[in-house]
């Protein structure tokens, strides 16, 4: 510890802008990734009651984990509410943020950062009690509605109900997990969020089954990892991190298998995402079996979908968009060659 | 004629005793027997249901919410929680190691209190300076096979007194300058030290935790980042620095001129006039303010909890938002209260005693 | 001073001072207090202009490197968020400097209605604490130490959550004298103004000029003549029979927009959200504590002599406290007071908390988080409480020099 206290003082002295290292370098010589989620969305980043972080966007880190240090355990989940996520990830407290941010243009082109890819494509909905009996979303003029501040979330709400004349008075809270709160206890006739969100989000209500969502999706929701501007390695890293696990699963590669697929397989597919053949790591300057690593201690994206949100997760969702491209879905990886 | 001095008769029955007491406190006049069947009749009607609420017919022994049973409260929520309460996410195995910290940090102060115990000074020498190195070390960890725990598990009770604490005792020396360079007869100094103090005695504590928490991190160099739980903590040390600046002005303020003039004329210079003769009669002068905002600070606190940090009031939060206990926020907030309401209290009655007896030294109201 | 004035301590030039000293020629200039403050000072200025130009440069290298937008352009792009409440005209198509306006107004709003409940309270409490009556007495000290000692925000999230959040729905509401409280807040009804409204208001104007005149006069008389005229009951008649009579002569002119239960909420009448009634609760209650401490101070500053001069002169209880105790108490109670609506001032900005959209909520909170122009926002808020601050002392400075004693 004494390192750091000594650390700290040279820095707060050489405050002159010294050039950083690369993230890579410090991320290697740190020896753990930085990684920024939620504060607690079921699916996606949340605790279990021993303190392990579980969900499909801290898969991603651990991917980025696996192919970086060969250890997907190696990751320091630091929790980020709306306000302070990109803050966070400019300055280098985090190393990715990977934490339900949809891509916009503002703030892949204004804030300092880059999206690296899209690992759910989701939409916002909203939640009401059943017991009201409402078919539409036009139904809800003249209804509080409780949402997240900071989100896009937000903003497509605002730009929904204007459109369509309806009046509405909004409850904005810090975190989503106070909106799904107060939406339960009867501050607002409903709740909006993206609907992965809001699947999660209802298992924690007092009487789930009595939860429905409306019909309406009213916006387009791409949700993905983000780097910070200026780093382009990094930045090609945890893109291709989240492209291997895709590949893997379109070339049929699971954790289980893997082993028995790098010593068998003569699909020059393959043996390219192993490290066998092709561009291996060189570029990303990683070692060659990076992809090996992800796919054996991760798995692939549709393992990582399954477990933490698919049909026999708490929150049951179809694959939709998200199933592969040639299964009439969204996720389409470019090529590993 | 023979006269007997008659023996004085006793005090009518109405003057002394209980009824005397009550005729003289409470129903003196009818205005006053007005206002205290009123006012007695809201307490009654407030406090017996309240008392029957919290004590009587409350459940406190069980493990889930099933054991709530009788109406009143449920306390088996908080005692569930509890070690959730005090150390949060902290390790269970090491809960040894706030518990020790603890147990220094009351145990110094016990000393320091106590009006008997020899060697004060340098007891608060070395709880001010060498305690929040041991403590750093012991809730840290990383040394002498420690292992090591990351500041975003510190929470509850711990991390609100790491806070507290660590916001009073970097703020102390801050303050000190601050206040010395306020009495400064160098323009510059001053009007730099007045400015600093008035900008952070004008802002809301809550905007110097979102500058600590969004704007610092792009003040420094790139590569460079502190920990969540250090910038809030530079963010209560310069605001808290600017309120015990203020404090430690009064103190000098409080001392006679004669003793300034004597000193120099002793030919003493700046330093040794402040350490050796203004200094050690204004901090004496200066607990009971310090005690205050330590207070203050303490209170303050909680606001850590919208930056995003667990202490005692978030955990609360949290846990009223367990979906299993749901319907319990009140025993809580009531836990919580009480908690800090023992802290503070205590403190107050002390600071209060501590005005009374150094009443007698000299100071303006002597 | 002597020559030999200590070298310990702040010597800035880092205490390389050579020993051989010069036979009573001039001091050196180390020695010399005003050379040696000037070069400190100098010190200090390069130092501190060396942190803010790190500090500044550092920052623009940031957004720089990563292509942040910065400046104030923001202000007049379209905010596309709504808000809960606003006491202007305010829509979703309003740009983020109105989005600036509607928090200050907001803030303005829940200071001033804490501020009037907070003294009205905290007076009554101070006077109440010196009361003869002991159970008043200690109700007053027990309510003090209770709420003084628990931080605000705890307090908040307890009006908040745990007593306002579990009040019934809508349908279900508690109805009293045309009012509704349910768990969307508290909707009364909105009083209409009809033709004929405008005189009530003029007679209100009104009267209080003519009370103003008469204050005056009477004023001059008993300088005169000795007699005395009872201007305040007069005063309160005039103030508040005229506007009624006039009132009730007029026809009644006003009506009342009563609420109804259309759809989901209340339709018409004012709603008074459950934000800020919580943090009006919390705020008043919190701060009267500290109120009632200083008017009590304020109380017993005054000497006893003054009371009992007073009672030796004959006056009354009621008279003494008004114009012998009250006045002189004032003037100790009014700099602490001051500082405590400031602090309940900063204090309201708690509201983010639990999502009244004050300045802090909806400017540092949401604009912040469109936008992601944390500097900006952040020095704008801040800007604005210092502001107030500023004025306040200002305004406490010439107070304090109006009211000064003018001792012989």
């Amino acid at each position: 510890m004494k390192k750091t206290l000594i650390s700290t003082a040279v820095l707060m002295v050489a405050m002159t802008g010294t050039a950083m290292a690369g993230t890579l370098e410090t991320l290697k010589e740190r020896g753990a990734l930085q990684c920024g989620v939620t504060s607690g969305v079921p699916g996606f980043s949340v605790p279990d009651d021993k303190g392990n972080w579980k969900g499909l966007d801290v898969d991603v880190c651990r991917a980025v984990a696996a192919a970086v240090l060969g250890d997907a355990t190696k990751v320091k989940y630091i929790p980020l509410n709306a306000k302070e996520r990109f803050t966070a990830l400019v300055s280098g407290e985090v190393d990715v943020l990977s934490r339900v941010t949809t891509w916009t243009q503002t703030r892949d082109t204004q804030l300092g950062i880059n999206f690296a890819g899209v690992n759910y494509y989701d939409g916002q909905g909203f939640l009401v009690k059943k017991e009201l009996g409402l078919k539409s979303v036009k139904d809800l003029d003249g209804a509080t509605v409780c949402v997240q501040s900071g989100t896009t979330t937000e903003l497509n709400m605002a730009d929904y109900f204007r459109t369509h004349g309806i009046t509405y008075t909004p409850v904005v809270f810090d975190t989503n997990d106070q909106a799904a709160q107060a939406f339960d206890t009867g501050r607002c006739d409903s709740f909006t969020t993206d609907l992965s969100q809001a699947a999660g989000l209802r298992t924690r209500m007092q009487d789930p089954s009595a939860v429905g969502a409306l019909p309406e999706v009213i916006s387009k929701e791409p949700l993905g990892p983000v780097v910070r501007q200026g780093d382009d390695t990094w930045f090609n890293i945890v893109k291709w991190s989240f492209n291997a696990m895709l590949n893997a699963e379109e070339l049929g590669l699971t954790s289980a298998n893997v082993d028995k697929m790098k010593a068998e397989s003569s699909d020059p597919n393959v043996k390219r995402l192993l490290g066998l053949d092709g561009p291996k790591g060189k570029g990303l300057d990683l070692a060659d079996d990076w992809a090996y690593q992800i796919v054996k201690q991760v798995g692939n994206y549709g393992e990582a979908y399954e477990r933490n949100v698919g049909k026999d997760s708490p929150l049951g969702l179809d694959r939709g968009l998200n199933a592969l491209w040639n299964q009439g879905g969204l996720q389409y990886a470019p090529p590993m060659r | 004629m023979k006269y007997e001095i008659q023996p004085t008769l006793p005090p009518p029955s109405s003057m002394i005793g209980v009824v005397g007491w009550l005729r003289k406190n409470l129903f003196n006049g009818p205005t006053n027997s007005v206002a205290t069947i009123v006012v007695g009749y809201f307490l009654i009607s407030f406090l017996v249901p309240t008392i029957q609420w919290i004590f009587i017919d409350s459940d406190w022994v069980g493990t889930s919410r099933d054991a709530c049973t009788s109406g009143g409260a449920c306390w088996v929520f908080i005692a569930n929680r509890l070690d959730q309460f005090l150390y949060g996410f902290y390790p269970e195995t090491e809960h040894w190691r706030p518990q020790l910290a603890f147990i220094i940090m009351i145990g110094s102060i016990i000393w320091l209190v106590l009006p008997q115990t020899p060697k004060k000074g340098l007891v608060a020498i070395l709880l001010l300076v060498v305690y929040p190195i041991i403590a750093y070390f012991l809730l840290y960890g990383d040394v002498f096979g420690l292992p090591q725990v990351e500041t975003h598990l510190w929470g509850g009770l711990t991390l609100t007194l790491v806070l507290a604490v660590v916001g009073i005792v970097a703020s102390l020396p801050l303050g000190i300058v601050l206040a010395l360079g306020r009495q400064s007869d160098m323009p510059i100094v001053k009007s730099v030290c007045v400015t600093f103090i008035e900008i952070w005695r004008g802002v809301p504590l809550i905007t110097v935790l979102f500058m600590a928490s969004v704007m610092l991190p792009l003040f420094f160099p790139e590569g460079m980042s502190f920990d969540k739980l250090l910038r809030a903590l530079i963010g209560i040390t310069l605001f808290q620095s600017a309120y015990m600046a203020e404090v430690i002005r009064g103190g000098l303020q409080a001392i006679p001129k004669g003793q300034y003039e004597a000193a120099d004329a002793l030919g003493l210079g700046y330093w040794q006039k402040m350490i050796l003769v203004i200094m050690p009669q204004a901090l004496k002068l200066m607990i009971p303010g310090i005690v205050n905002t330590f207070i203050a600070l303490f209170k303050d606190t909680s606001l850590v909890l919208i930056i995003g940090l667990f202490d005692v009031l978030a955990i609360g939060q949290a846990a009223n938002q367990d979906p299993d206990w749901i319907g319990y926020s009140t025993e809580s907030y009531l836990f919580i209260a009480l908690l800090f309401w023992v802290f503070c209290f205590s403190m107050s009655r002390y600071s209060q005693h501590l005005e009374k007896k150094l009443h007698t030294g000299h100071g303006n109201r002597a | 001073m002597s020559s030999d004035i200590s070298n310990s301590g702040h010597k800035p030039d880092g205490g390389s001072a050579p020993q051989s000293a010069p036979p009573l020629s001039k001091p050196k200039f180390w020695n010399d207090p005003k050379k040696r403050s000037l070069l400190f000072q100098i010190l200090l200025l390069t130092a501190l202009g060396f942190v803010f130009y790190t500090i500044i440069e550092n920052t623009l290298t940031n957004l720089e490197q990563r292509g942040m937008t910065t400046g104030f352009d923001f202000l007049s792009r379209e905010a596309g968020f709504g808000i809960a409440m606003s006491l202007i005209d305010y829509t979703e198509a309003s740009s983020y400097g109105m989005t600036f306006i509607v928090g200050l107004l907001n803030t303005i709003l829940i200071a001033v209605m804490g501020i009037i409940a907070a003294t009205i309270l905290g007076f009554i409490l101070g006077v109440a604490r010196l009361s003869d009556n002991w159970l008043i007495a200690k109700f007053s000290a027990l309510y003090i130490e209770v709420f003084r000692n628990i931080p605000l925000l705890l307090q908040i999230f307890f009006w908040y959550y745990a007593v306002l959040r579990t009040l019934p729905a809508p349908r279900q509401s508690i109805e009293f004298l045309g009012s509704f409280l349910n768990n969307r807040g508290l909707i009364v009804p909105a009083p209409v103004p009809e033709d004929g409204f405008g005189l009530v208001i003029m007679g209100f104007f009104g009267a209080i000029v003519a009370s103003w005149f008469i204050a005056r006069w009477s004023r001059k008389r008993q300088e005169l003549t000795g007699q005395q005229f009872p201007v305040i009951l007069t005063s309160i008649g005039l103030i508040v029979g005229v506007p009624l009579l006039l009132f009730l002569f007029s026809g009644l002119p006003l009506g009342l927009d009563h609420p109804e239960l259309k759809g989901f909420n209340f339709k018409g009448g004012i709603t008074v959200i459950p934000e800020l009634m919580a943090l009006w609760l919390a705020l008043s209650i919190y701060t009267a504590a500290f109120i009632a401490e200083t008017v009590r101070a304020g109380i017993l500053a005054v000497s006893h002599g003054q009371t009992e001069a007073a009672t030796a002169l004959g006056m009354s209880k009621a008279k003494t406290l008004r114009l012998i105790v009250i006045p002189q108490a004032m003037r100790v109670v009014i700099p602490p007071l001051t500082s405590q609506y400031l602090n309940l001032t900063k204090n309201s900005s708690l509201a983010t908390a639990i999502g009244y959209p004050d300045l802090v909520n909806v400017f540092a909170g949401t604009t912040l988080n469109q936008t992601g122009q944390a500097i900006e926002v952040i020095a704008m808020t801040m800007a604005v409480y210092l502001t107030l601050s500023l004025l306040t002392s200002f305004f406490m400075n010439w107070y304090n020099a109006r009211i000064q004693l003018t001792e012989r």
